[in-house]
């Protein structure tokens, strides 16, 4: 493999899936990359194309109903686009892993944790049984359960919320991967728990240098952990940037509605702003900006093709909009 | 509730336990479970030792006991209940003498070789090929389910009693005794006509399951698709086919009567509890106890298989309250 460029690049990704209903457009033109040790947030609504992006970077879209048609993903310079299933196996958890948002059902209900942690080591066929529980016993400490050799042999119900989720993590970072994707890894969990999971995994990252791409479309969590953010709606990527230079000074509208629609602690608000109106049905995204028709201050050529161009505000700065610029600049229409 | 009446909770060492530990011990504390499955176990070793416990009594089943019949009634027993004496425990049968306990005894190895047999192939190409239609899909589905559509089409009694004698002359030709030829006959259609159930009844389990998340953790570890099917699939179907194990075991010893009955089945002069059940039945007026004898044989294993699947069944569930 060769060492070539970014640890991974997705460039112009576009996935369809084939419906009763159409063809159903969910990621159109996803652009990033990402470097070890470096963690980027994809955030979004619901439908916006952040899980759909994930399932095509790890190659486990739906075969039957999702194609992707244009776009590339490149790990360590090699296309992982249209790569043969056995060779993306051999990726698969070693390389690139993902830790899913709901552990309770990623987790197999009749086979004992320990196992299943240790699947992770008998998968690659190179370690005995005795040694990959001795393995999985080590990983499991590692992630903090508590007693792991006694807890081995124990099934997913009889572990609490937070527990599973570590015990999925376990599994997922026990051959080191240098890629792990967090699909809303702490959407089922409870608050307290939440930091001490986000807390694990960035502590994971510091340790071995792995590219975290996180999902999620809470706006705190990024905020705590992400170096960049890619901020998605209905499969684009509207804005793109460093997490705290977006955070002060937003260059897109949508994002601008986002954060507005975050309570304050110091502010004594009536009621709390939000987006008016829904993301649009991908079965038919408008013409031109697919945010135009909850947009505060579209103008005539948002709605009309060609899609707004992504414009650079600032160094490693980019968003998705007409008016980028006057928004950059500080241009707010109360709504 | 006064506080001084609160007792420190006893620590108890929660040591953790494998599923085969725990279904173990879940058993053994089953009392129902451990009484039909001592059951069973008597009743297969009954069966195995068959001969030397008939020797050690002195019975054969296959001698003719003439003594023991009243030529006057047409050769129906002598004495009372099938003629039941020290000599002949259960009474003789009808018309010829043989003694009927040797005959449940050895109708036991025939009847459980051919049920467990039968069970246990039908279960094992029922459960793969369930698997693959139902992982696999397209293709591999349409063809499996239009192939189990066409088996269960199959008016079966009668393509049952039309290849009999083809396919036992044909097993005789390989070089097999008759009746040994007729109990491979029974496996080999039991099996033929039993996988088709099994098979949809795992599809359709396996269906759901592979759109489980696990499964699809399972994918994104690297899991070659023959580790998802027997590692993290397989394991959830346990229940389902424990359930048509302890259901298909009776249903097929009374198969084996009927076939036996209808004159396709087991032959002479080996005895089967089919074949004493389908023999008894003209002689239930004169001498019912031949009638209660095999069929209270039959009664008791089944409900044994049924209690002890049941219990092993709950037993293997780790979701189930620890016991």
């Amino acid at each position: 493999m060769s060492d070539t460029g970014p640890l991974l690049e997705v460039r112009d990704l576009h996935v369809r899936f084939r419906t009763r209903d159409g063809v159903v457009s969910a990621v159109n033109g996803m652009s990033f990359t990402l470097d070890a040790g470096e963690t980027i947030a994809i955030l979004g609504e619901s439908g916006s194309g952040k899980s759909v992006t994930a399932q095509a970077i790890m190659g486990i879209l739906p075969s039957k109903t999702a194609t992707i048609p244009q776009g590339s993903i490149r790990y360590r310079g090699t296309e992982l686009v249209g790569l043969r299933e056995r060779d993306y196996r051999q990726l698969r958890g070693a390389k690139i892993a993902m830790v899913f948002q709901d552990a309770l059902s990623a987790l197999n209900p009749v086979t004992s944790v320990g196992r299943q942690v240790s699947e992770m080591f008998r998968v690659r066929g190179d370690m005995s049984r005795r040694q990959a529980k001795a393995a999985a016993i080590e990983v499991m400490s590692h992630v903090g359960i508590p007693d792991p050799a006694r807890r081995f042999n124990d099934y997913p119900h009889q572990f609490s919320g937070g527990m599973r989720q570590r015990v999925m993590i376990a599994t997922m970072i026990a051959l080191r991967p240098s890629v792990l994707i967090a699909d809303e890894p702490t959407t089922a969990l409870d608050v307290t728990v939440q930091a001490q999971i986000m807390d694990l995994l960035k502590e994971l990252q510091r340790e071995t240098g792995t590219g975290l791409i996180l999902i999620t479309h809470d706006l705190g969590v990024v905020a705590s952990v992400a170096d960049r953010i890619a901020v998605m709606y209905a499969g684009r990527v509207m804005e793109q940037g460093n997490v705290d230079e977006i955070y002060q000074r937003q260059a897109n509208p949508y994002t601008v509605g986002l954060l507005e629609s975050i309570p304050q602690i110091d502010e004594r608000v009536g009621r709390l702003p939000a987006i008016p109106g829904l993301p649009p049905n991908l079965l038919a995204v408008p013409p031109g900006c697919p945010y135009h028709l909850r947009c505060a201050m579209p103008i005539d050529p948002c709605f009309e093709d060609p899609a707004p161009p992504f414009t650079q505000v600032a160094p490693g700065h980019h968003s998705m909009c007409w008016r980028a610029e006057e928004v950059y600049a500080g241009e707010r229409v109360a709504r | 509730m006064s506080a001084d009446t609160a007792v420190p909770a006893p620590t108890v060492e929660v040591a953790g336990l494998s599923l085969r530990q725990l279904a173990w011990r879940r058993l053994r504390r089953d009392r129902g479970a451990l009484i039909a499955g001592t059951v069973l176990i008597l009743v297969f070793l009954i069966a195995l030792f068959a001969p030397l416990i008939t020797s050690m009594i002195g019975i054969n089943p296959y001698d003719f006991d003439a003594t023991a019949l009243d030529p006057s009634k047409g050769s129906l027993p002598a004495g009372p209940w099938g003629s039941m004496s020290w000599e002949h425990p259960l009474g003789v049968e009808p018309l010829t003498g043989r003694d009927l306990l040797a005959r449940l005894l050895y109708g036991a190895r025939v009847s459980l070789f051919i049920a467990v047999t039968s069970v246990i192939i039908t279960a094992i190409v029922g459960t793969v090929v369930g698997i693959i239609a139902g992982y696999k899909g397209g293709r591999w589905d349409t063809v499996i389910g239009r192939g189990t559509d066409l088996l269960l089409a199959f008016p079966q009694i009668l393509m049952l009693i039309a290849l009999s004698p083809v396919i036992t002359q044909r097993l005789v030709a390989m070089g097999l005794a008759p009746d040994v030829a007729r109990v491979f006959y029974l496996i080999i259609v039991f099996v033929f006509f039993g996988w088709p159930y099994l098979a949809r009844l795992v599809r359709g389990q396996v269906l759901s399951l592979r759109e489980r998340e696990f499964v699809e953790a399972s994918v994104a570890i690297g899991a070659p698709t023959r580790r998802i099917l027997f590692k993290e699939i397989l394991p959830n179907l346990w229940a389902p086919l424990i359930v048509y194990v302890t259901i298909s075991m009776p249903t097929i010893i009374a198969a084996e009567a009927t076939l036996a009955y209808l004159g396709v089945g087991i032959i002479e002069p080996t005895p089967s509890w089919g074949k004493m059940l389908a023999d008894s039945v003209r002689f239930f007026t004169v001498v019912p106890s031949y009638l209660f004898i095999p069929g209270t044989a039959l009664f008791i294993v089944v409900f044994a298989f049924n209690v002890f699947g049941d219990a092993v069944r709950d037993a293997l569930d780790p979701r189930a309250g620890r016991g």
